[in-house]
Formats: structure tokens, C-alpha cells, sequence
């Protein structure tokens, strides 16, 4: 994973109020860019192979069948069995839930603790910034998969551990963004005019900087889903995610590697999914961004 | 120019230092007695005893931390719990694997990243622009690992003109080595090429539009020599920065490819260390990873500083 992608691409889009018109312009330029379309095609279809799991799985994604033991695709295995018998695509439909799940809750642990430590440290500024700032390039200056691995090695290998650790890694993606848009936003004057009248620095930040700082972090939301869905993969494949017999798409490319030579498929398809799961929100997100930048109006 | 170079540095080591303080907390995270985690197999009372003097674990938490700053600072990063060597040894041991894989996997993406990127910036709007950014934005979204196992399964076991896997010193023999990291260095610098394809893009887009380059082409000059004499020399001062930023990025995704390639470095250290339970290596790792980043960093400012005319005035 690429720093690009752990970090996102920096979003631009300036924050201004949002309005019912704004918000139509926003959705025109969103639907008029192809990419985008492509994008949101993709993460709502993986959306519901993930809701729709147990109605649409055509087999126990853990049960194991020693007579259909690597066996290629075929009409009663469309994507072929792995090295017990197991139904790949029955795991590959079960898979898409943890890759889904890591990619949101590790997202929203992230938006959680940055959003609000991001704001604390571009709207009170002085020393509280200095401080705040020189923890988030220390844990900037950690590589994100590296601090993972090492947070879900002392933290125990699971999927919930994993979770944490990759939001943990988010986290100062989250505090750079909020607090570089909030500082932007408290020479508006709209915010003077709020101080001015005597409103408390509570309110200022909560009703009238935060809801302005919302745009561009709904971006970095999307672009680092697809990097924590990568993440939770990465996690998984080196044993560090999901656990057997539960399925993820990180942990059957991990076995599918010691079968290469006789079961291909088991390879393949994992990675795939992987591969449109992120690109998806890559796209969507991407998207998202020149949407909400008035240059590209 | 050193006025720069120590405000950089102002902030670094302090930086560096919170860095210790994490990686120090690290060892805190793990579930109940810690002792007892970095215990092993031998679970007697004396043993215990032993690790928690081993480690400082009897004295208060500020006070081992101070200790365990201070042996960081001579180079001590306490001794690996399997194989009892020191954990300075071992990164010392296998860094040089990692480096060259790094440097493979940079000029590879910079071959690929930096011409994809010119020609898809010159031809916008062609069907080569359109490739360039699909397969840029493909870069990024496949990971690495599989890229590998997909590339295990052409060139190996398929062809069988590569090997799977393993590792052989350059002095050993250079042309086995090159066998042996071609395809990992291919891997590692495919989603580096992706990312340097689209900053040469946007920073091309950029300079072409700018006043001296409508200038050289009112001059007369030809295209070839606006783009690649006025252009790019302009557009690179960015890449110049990302490409050092990347460097520590590359440790990262070390650790995958060589546990797809079975590579003995520094990323195949950090997993083995984490199966085996190694919490000192895995500690060492992170200090040693996130020192070299900041490094990095603070080298990519004052190449930034060197080759910028407008800093520099």
C-alpha cells in the first residue's frame, strides 16, 4: 500500500455552507463524472453481497466437503473449492462483510478520535496545536501497515484488533485534514461575525466551523475506507485479521499461495474482489472530490 | 540555507522522541502482566523475576522508560527473546536485503512512473491519457501481495523462468540475486510507479500551463525540447520530494512482498517477530522504521530546499 492511498490525495474542496441548490450542483457533477458512476456501482454492489450474505451464500462458507477438495470452478462450484472442500464463492460472499466491516469501523474509530482532536488543535492553536501536531507527525512518521502490525501483534491477533490498529494508523490522517480545513474556515467571516456577537468558542467550533469542515473529510472517509479495506487484507494475509475458519479475502489469498501450482483459482478470485472492493471507493471517492471542488464547476 | 536545516530539525526531535514514547507504550498494550507475555516458555518464578529485571518491569513506568531511551540512544534495543541476539544485530543483519529491494523497487517505479506520467500530461485528453490513469489508478488499488502471487504463478509455475522464492547475495552471485528480487522489486514498485505516474501528471499539467513555457513554444522552440528542457526540469522539484517521502513508504510494503517472496529482511523480522510472540524486535523495528522515515523526511526538505530557486531566495 502506497502512501497515496494510506494518506489519501489531500482533498481540496474548499468548505463553504452547503445549501439545498449547492447540494443538486454537487450531486449533478458526481453523476457526471464516469468514474464516480463506475465507483459507486461497485461499492454498492459490494454493499449488498455483504447485507445479503446469508440469502444469497449457495453454501456454509465454513463447512468443509472432503470429496470436492480443489476442485476447479464448475456448475455446482462457480468459483471452484478450496483445500477442504470449502465453496469459494460461498467464502468469497462471507468475505465481503469483513473487508466492508473493517473498512467502516476502522473509519469511524479514525473520524472519532481525529475529527475532534483536529478541531481542538486548529481552533485553540498555541501550545495545545504544538503539542497535538508533534504527536500526530510521530505517528505519521510511523508506516501505516508497519504501526499495524505492530499494534495487532501486542493487541492479539483478530479482526476486531485489527480493526483498531488500522483506525489507530488513520487517526493522524484525520487530524492533519481537520485541523489544516478548520484554521481555513476561523478567519471566515462568518466566524468572526459568530465571536463578535458573543457566542462561546464551544458553539463557534460545533455550529458553525464544524459543519463546514464536513466536505472534504467526507472524501478522506471514502479514499480511506479503500485503504483500510487494503489494510484489514494486508492484516489478514499475514495471520494478523480474521481468524479460521471465518472467512476474509486476505486469509484465503494466504493459503491460496502454498496451493498455486494446483489450485489457481484459489488465488485469483480473492484478489479480484480485493482489487474492485478498493478501487470502488478509489473511484468513488476520487470522484467525490472534483464534485465538491468549485474550480471544477 | 542552515537557518532552514535547524528549523526542520526543531521539529524533528521532538517528533523522533514522541516516536520513542510509542513505541515504548507499545509493550504496555499487551493484555495483563507483561512480564508474563515476554515470559516464553520457561514459566518459573525465577524466570519471572529474571524478565522483570531483564526488562526494568520491577522499577516505575517513567523510570524504565528513561532506561530504556538511554540504551536505544547507545544502539541497545534489548535482545531478541528467541534467539537471544541482539535485536541492533539482527535489523543490522537484514536491513541490507530490504535496502536493495527498496532501490530496485524505486527505480523501477521511476522508470515506469515518471515517462507514463510526461506522455499522459502531453497527450491529456488521448486514449493514452485515459490508459495511463486507469492503470495508475489500478496501481493503487491492487494489493501487493496478490500482484505478487499472480506474478509466482505466470513466471514460476507456469514458465518456470523466475524463482518462487528465496533469496541470494549480490556477492555471492549477481546474476542469481537479480533473479531472485526482479520479480519482488516488479511488485513493490508497480504501486510506487502508480503513484509517481499521477504526481508527474498533475505537476507536468501544471508547469505546461504556465507563462514560460507559452513563452518557449512562442519562441519558436520545438515541443520535445519545451517539454522535457522547460517543463519537466520544473515539474520534477515535487517528485524529488515524493520519491524520498516514498523510500520510507517502501519499508511498508517490504514487509508483504518479501513474506509473498519468503525474502529474509527487515519486513520478514517484524512477522516473524510478531508470531513469535519477539516483542522487543518488533519494538526495534518500529523505532528503526519511523527514525529512518524521519530521516527521510527531513532529507526530501532539503532537497526540496536545494532545488527550489524560490526558497532559496
Amino acid at each position: 500500500m502506497t502512501a497515496d492511498v494510506a494518506l489519501g490525495t489531500g482533498p481540496a474542496a474548499p468548505a463553504a455552507p452547503a445549501s439545498p441548490s449547492r447540494a443538486r450542483r454537487i450531486w449533478r457533477r458526481l453523476w457526471r463524472r464516469k468514474g464516480a458512476v463506475v465507483g459507486a456501482v461497485l461499492v454498492l454492489f459490494f454493499v449488498a453481497v455483504a447485507v445479503l450474505a446469508p440469502w444469497i451464500s449457495p453454501y456454509d462458507p465454513a463447512k468443509a466437503d472432503w470429496l470436492q477438495v480443489r476442485k476447479a470452478p464448475s456448475a455446482a462450484h462457480w468459483l471452484g473449492t478450496d483445500e477442504i472442500g470449502r465453496d469459494l464463492l460461498a467464502r468469497m460472499i462471507w468475505g465481503a462483510r469483513a473487508s466492508l466491516l473493517a473498512g467502516v469501523v476502522s473509519v469511524s474509530i479514525a473520524l472519532l478520535v481525529g475529527v475532534p482532536v483536529g478541531l481542538l488543535s486548529g481552533y485553540c492553536r498555541g501550545w495545545i496545536d504544538h503539542v497535538l501536531q508533534r504527536i500526530t507527525d510521530a505517528l505519521l512518521a510511523c508506516p501505516f501497515l508497519i504501526l499495524a502490525i505492530a499494534l495487532a501483534a501486542f493487541l492479539g491477533p483478530s479482526l476486531t484488533n485489527a480493526m483498531i490498529a488500522i483506525g489507530v494508523s488513520t487517526v493522524p490522517v484525520f487530524v492533519r485534514l481537520t485541523r489544516g480545513q478548520v484554521m481555513a474556515v476561523t478567519v471566515e467571516d462568518y466566524v468572526e461575525a459568530a465571536r463578535a456577537v458573543g457566542n462561546p468558542h464551544y458553539r463557534i467550533a460545533l455550529r458553525h466551523v464544524l459543519p463546514n469542515v464536513v466536505p472534504p473529510l467526507l472524501v478522506q472517509s471514502t479514499l480511506s475506507i479503500a485503504a483500510a479495506i487494503l489494510a484489514e487484507a494486508s492484516l489478514s494475509f499475514l495471520g494478523l485479521g480474521q481468524q479460521p475458519p471465518a472467512p476474509s479475502w486476505g486469509s484465503m489469498l494466504n493459503t491460496a499461495k502454498n496451493f498455486l501450482a494446483q489450485a489457481p483459482w484459489m488465488a485469483f478470485w480473492p484478489g479480484i474482489a480485493i482489487c474492485l472492493a478498493v478501487l470502488g471507493f478509489n473511484l468513488f471517492g476520487d470522484g467525490l472530490r472534483d464534485a465538491l471542488d468549485p474550480k471544477e464547476s | 540555507m542552515w537557518a532552514y536545516f535547524l528549523g526542520r530539525l526543531a521539529i524533528a526531535v521532538p517528533t523522533l522522541f514522541i516516536v520513542t514514547i510509542i513505541v515504548f507504550g507499545l509493550q504496555h498494550l499487551l493484555p495483563g502482566d507483561p512480564a508474563l507475555a515476554l515470559l516464553g516458555e520457561d514459566r518459573s518464578p525465577e524466570a519471572y523475576e529474571e524478565v522483570r529485571r531483564q526488562y526494568n518491569l520491577d522499577k516505575p513506568v517513567p523510570v524504565q522508560y528513561a532506561l530504556w531511551l538511554g540504551n536505544a540512544l547507545t544502539g541497545d534495543l534489548g535482545a531478541s527473546l528467541r534467539t537471544k541476539k541482539p535485536v541492533t544485530e539482527l535489523i543490522l543483519e537484514k536491513l541490507p536485503v530490504t535496502i536493495q529491494l527498496a532501490l530496485m523497487s524505486m527505480t523501477i517505479a521511476l522508470l515506469i512512473g515518471i515517462p507514463t506520467g510526461i506522455l499522459s500530461a502531453v497527450k491529456k485528453d488521448s486514449l493514452w491519457d485515459y490508459a495511463a490513469n486507469v492503470l495508475g489508478l489500478s496501481g493503487q488499488s491492487v494489493p501487493t501481495f496478490w500482484l505478487g502471487i499472480m506474478l509466482i504463478l505466470l513466471f514460476s509455475v507456469r514458465w518456470g523462468l523466475l524463482p518462487a522464492s528465496g533469496y541470494v547475495s549480490p556477492f555471492e552471485s549477481p546474476l542469481e540475486n537479480l533473479q531472485a528480487m526482479i520479480m519482488p522489486a516488479f511488485v513493490l514498485g508497480a504501486a510506487l510507479a502508480a503513484v509517481m505516474m499521477r504526481h508527474t501528471r498533475g505537476a507536468m499539467l501544471s508547469v505546461l500551463r504556465s507563462d514560460y513555457v507559452r513563452t518557449a513554444r512562442a519562441k519558436g522552440l520545438n515541443e520535445r525540447r519545451v517539454v522535457l528542457r522547460h517543463a519537466l526540469r520544473n515539474a520534477l522539484i515535487p517528485i524529488i520530494t515524493l520519491g524520498a517521502l516514498q523510500l520510507g513508504q517502501l519499508l511498508s510494503g517490504a514487509v508483504l512482498t518479501e513474506q509473498v517472496f519468503t525474502i529474509p529482511g527487515f519486513g520478514k523480522l517484524i512477522v516473524d517477530a510478531v508470531f513469535n510472540r519477539d516483542y522487543a524486535v518488533v519494538q526495534g523495528v518500529v523505532l528503526v522504521t519511523a527514525t529512518a522515515y524521519i530521516g527521510l523526511n527531513l532529507m526530501a526538505d532539503m532537497a526540496y530546499f536545494l532545488v527550489n530557486p524560490r526558497l532559496r531566495g
